[in-house]
């Protein structure tokens, strides 16, 4: 996402970068360039005249003030970035809960802009922070509507509330009124209602919504809006804050090459801040929108933040602290350790859309489209093809282990090889940091990352088990 | 009074009144989501006209842009197969039916394949479709393997010697490199029974610029023929459809302007650039 975008501003602020001294001239030489990379994003051409507007008045009376020989690129990257993230809706907002369950949340949006879909993944979200959500099935116009949202309610283990069948059957108003009743019966803390997609124009499905909306009174509407949507976005958006109304908005497909220029369009045109966004197909593919974040991730800074996030939540705690005190006490990174976190790496998502968020990950875009996410499931077949004795030390592999392990997994003698090279020399590595060593150059965490925890001040020897049998077969089996 | 009036007035130099300047011209020929770069064209090339034929010339310049190539399905043999492809949410089971619809309606014999075996529901919904419209729907399990399922519905097709077979795929995003490697797989394996004679490219009329990559990635993956533009009966002027026809030189041969089965549509090119500068 925001690829293109990202790396067309860093083309403006190359050309600035290259400059010794900054001109005025320069300056709307860089605004034009943006101009035309948020213009060919799709971002609505008010906007782009708003935004540019803004970033070269305030560009210029900066230049002003700023010495020479100071970092002047850098003071108008800030700039940018600044305007960036005030557009996008400046600091996330939290959802407004009821003060008398349950919280309604009703969703709107077009055809297609994902707000099934959307409704199982908010659902799901709420349900893992504590709330006991319902789904509420006011979608009666699309073939199956129902039947998708039953589906993706059951995925996520939360009730749907669908009395009627849909296809054009039964009155979703009723649907939403009963729901919410049916929810205050079985005290549930949050109603979630997907309602049918309409267009804009369509006074009749408008007006429906708006007899949804009175019917419930959510605290909050979502307006569920599709990344990929062109200067549409803005006639779009302004029907729906005209006719049903909404409190914020969620966008979708945002794992798509879109440059999301309808992210840009809405949130400043409404006025009403971005609060989700859906990147993939998966339910958990779904999070927080944070403008700062995402202005980051389009100047090309990278978005480590989420990075750290995720990979907190899918190391789960416990995983987390075994590994750090084994750590502390001096204990080496076993291949057992190793494969633990290739699991838990698998559970964050595909591996490129973690190097996505890396910053510069722009640059290599094309590599990481290319990544072969299988990698990781063949290291894992060789891990898991060797007994537990290799797995904690991969000295004793010889050449018929080896050759064992690559049947076993299906792989080649010579990826065996190379994965336990890889890994005596990460061990080494990790050794090396222990004993106060710090991290190699060029392997520094990004910021905001769990730092390691300090070596112990002694170093518990590292125990080496003497063999008793030359014969390896044996030996493996005294050791188990 | 339309865009394109006021546009010509301009250019004409003749109603100060409803002329408006250059810059609000491009704000609406942006707003049609023509992207930044025919925008620019188009103005250079109105800049530049003076007088009467104004109003043809300028429709002529957007007419260029349109692909020369046929509009009609291609004729194919005795039994021909269209798989139906695209991204999220653009609408294509729902073309599948219409389309359906429309051939059967014109005598045509037809078979629906329900390869889209990912989103939770959508073989059902193609099975509604199918009962709603009296044509049979071959459909494998949910989760079920898509090359199978339009294996299956290629091998039925050909046993009952159908005029059409017609293949709903999932939706997926064009970068996403294994999805469109598995779309390639899906067109393999049904022209193990019968040749694919068209793909059809299902494109939002409310999508922008990205629309342009969608039409790009998905033609590398398995070379499509043709494209359904949907949703048009909204505010959408789907001017990302012409930017495609310039660029790529694909044909656009429906549109789809509704929910209902009959709001569908071949392509007029004529009513198309009207409706594109209303």
């Amino acid at each position: 996402m925001f690829e293109s975008l990202s790396s067309k501003f860093a083309g403006a602020f190359g050309a600035l970068r290259s400059r010794g001294k900054i001109s005025e001239k320069d300056i709307d030489a860089a605004v034009i360039d943006i101009r035309s990379a948020l213009l060919d994003a799709d971002v609505a051409l008010e906007v782009v005249e708003e935004f540019t507007q803004k970033v070269g008045d305030k560009s210029l009376a900066l230049l002003a003030t700023l010495q020479a020989g100071s970092n002047q690129a850098q003071a108008i990257f800030d700039v940018v970035n600044q305007e960036l993230t005030e557009i996008l809706g400046g600091g996330a907002r939290r959802i407004r809960f009821a003060k008398n369950p349950p919280t309604v949340i009703m969703l709107a949006g077009l055809q297609g802009a994902g707000k099934t879909t959307l409704a199982a993944k908010l659902a799901k979200f709420y349900k893992d922070q504590g709330e006991t959500p319902i789904l509420i099935a006011s979608d009666l116009q699309r073939p199956n509507a129902v039947n998708q949202l039953q589906v993706v309610g059951q995925s996520v283990g939360v009730p749907v509330f669908a009395p009627e069948p849909g296809n054009g059957v039964g009155n979703p108003v009723r649907v939403a009124q009963d729901g919410i009743k049916f929810a205050q019966s079985k005290l549930h803390s949050m109603v979630i209602v997907d309602t049918a997609g309409r267009l804009g124009v369509d006074q009749e499905l408008m007006q429906e919504a708006i007899a949804i909306r009175d019917a419930v009174s959510p605290q909050e509407i979502f307006f569920v809006v599709d990344a990929m949507i062109g200067q549409d976005a803005v006639r779009t958006a302004k029907a729906f804050q005209d006719g049903v109304g909404f409190d914020g908005v969620v966008l979708t497909k945002l794992d798509g090459d879109a440059r999301g220029g309808a992210a840009l369009s809405i949130a400043s045109l409404t006025g009403k801040p971005i609060m989700f966004a859906s990147t993939g197909e998966k339910i958990s593919d779904f999070d927080i929108f944070y403008p700062e974040r995402m202005a980051s991730r389009i100047l090309g800074m990278g978005d480590v933040a989420t990075l750290a996030e995720q990979a907190k939540k899918a190391f789960d705690g416990d995983s987390a602290k075994k590994l750090e005190d084994k750590f502390a006490a001096g204990e080496d990174f076993t291949l057992d350790d190793f494969l633990e976190q290739l699991e838990a790496m698998s559970k964050m998502g595909s591996m490129g859309k973690l190097l996505g968020m890396l910053p510069g990950a722009g640059a290599m875009k094309k590599q990481i489209d290319n990544f072969d996410e299988s990698e990781i499931t063949r290291t894992k077949a060789i891990v898991q093809s060797m007994t537990p004795l290799e797995r904690r030390d991969l000295k004793v592999l010889n050449g018929s282990r080896r050759a064992r392990i690559a049947l076993g997994s299906g792989r080649k003698v010579s990826e065996v090889n190379a994965l336990a090279d890889k890994f005596t020399a990460a061990q080494k590595m990790m050794k090396q940091m222990r004993n106060g060593g710090g991290m190699p150059q060029g392997m520094a965490l990004p910021p905001g990352m769990p730092g390691l925890p300090p070596a112990p001040k002694k170093a518990a020897p590292i125990q080496k088990k003497k063999s008793k049998s030359g014969n390896p077969a044996k030996r493996a089996l005294e050791n188990g | 009074m339309g865009l394109f009036n006021r546009l010509i007035a301009k250019v004409r130099g003749t109603s100060a009144a409803s002329a408006l300047d250059w810059k609000e011209i491009e704000v609406e020929l942006l707003a049609s989501d023509l992207g930044p770069h025919l925008v620019a064209e188009l103005l250079e090339a109105a800049k530049k006209m003076r007088g009467e034929d104004a109003e043809a010339a300028i429709k002529e310049i957007l007419r260029s842009k349109l692909s020369q190539r046929e509009r009609a399905l291609i004729a194919g043999g005795e039994q021909k197969v269209i798989l139906v492809v695209g991204v999220n949410g653009t609408g294509k089971t729902t073309s599948v039916a219409k389309l359906a619809a429309s051939l059967k309606s014109s005598g045509n014999s037809v078979i629906l394949g329900a390869a889209d075996t990912f989103r939770a529901a959508a073989v059902a919904q193609l099975q509604t479709w199918g009962e709603r419209i009296n044509v049979e729907v071959v459909s494998g399990k949910e989760g079920a393997e898509p090359a199978a399922v339009a294996f299956d519905s290629a091998k039925r097709a050909s046993e009952e010697k159908c005029d059409y077979l017609i293949v709903d795929t999932a939706g997926r995003l064009h970068n996403k490199n294994d999805l469109m490697a598995e779309l390639g797989k899906v067109k393999r394996v049904v022209e193990k029974v019968l040749p694919i004679t068209e793909v059809l490219l299902v494109i939002d009329g409310t999508t922008g610029q990205n629309g342009l990559a969608q039409a790009k990635i998905f033609s590398e993956a398995v070379d499509v023929t043709g494209i359904i533009v949907t949703k048009l009966d909204g505010s959408a002027r789907g001017g990302v459809a012409l930017a495609i026809e310039s660029a790529l030189d694909i044909p656009i041969k429906f549109i789809g302007t509704g929910e209902g089965q009959g709001d569908f549509a071949a392509f007029e090119p004529d009513s198309y650039i009207d409706g594109l500068l209303a």
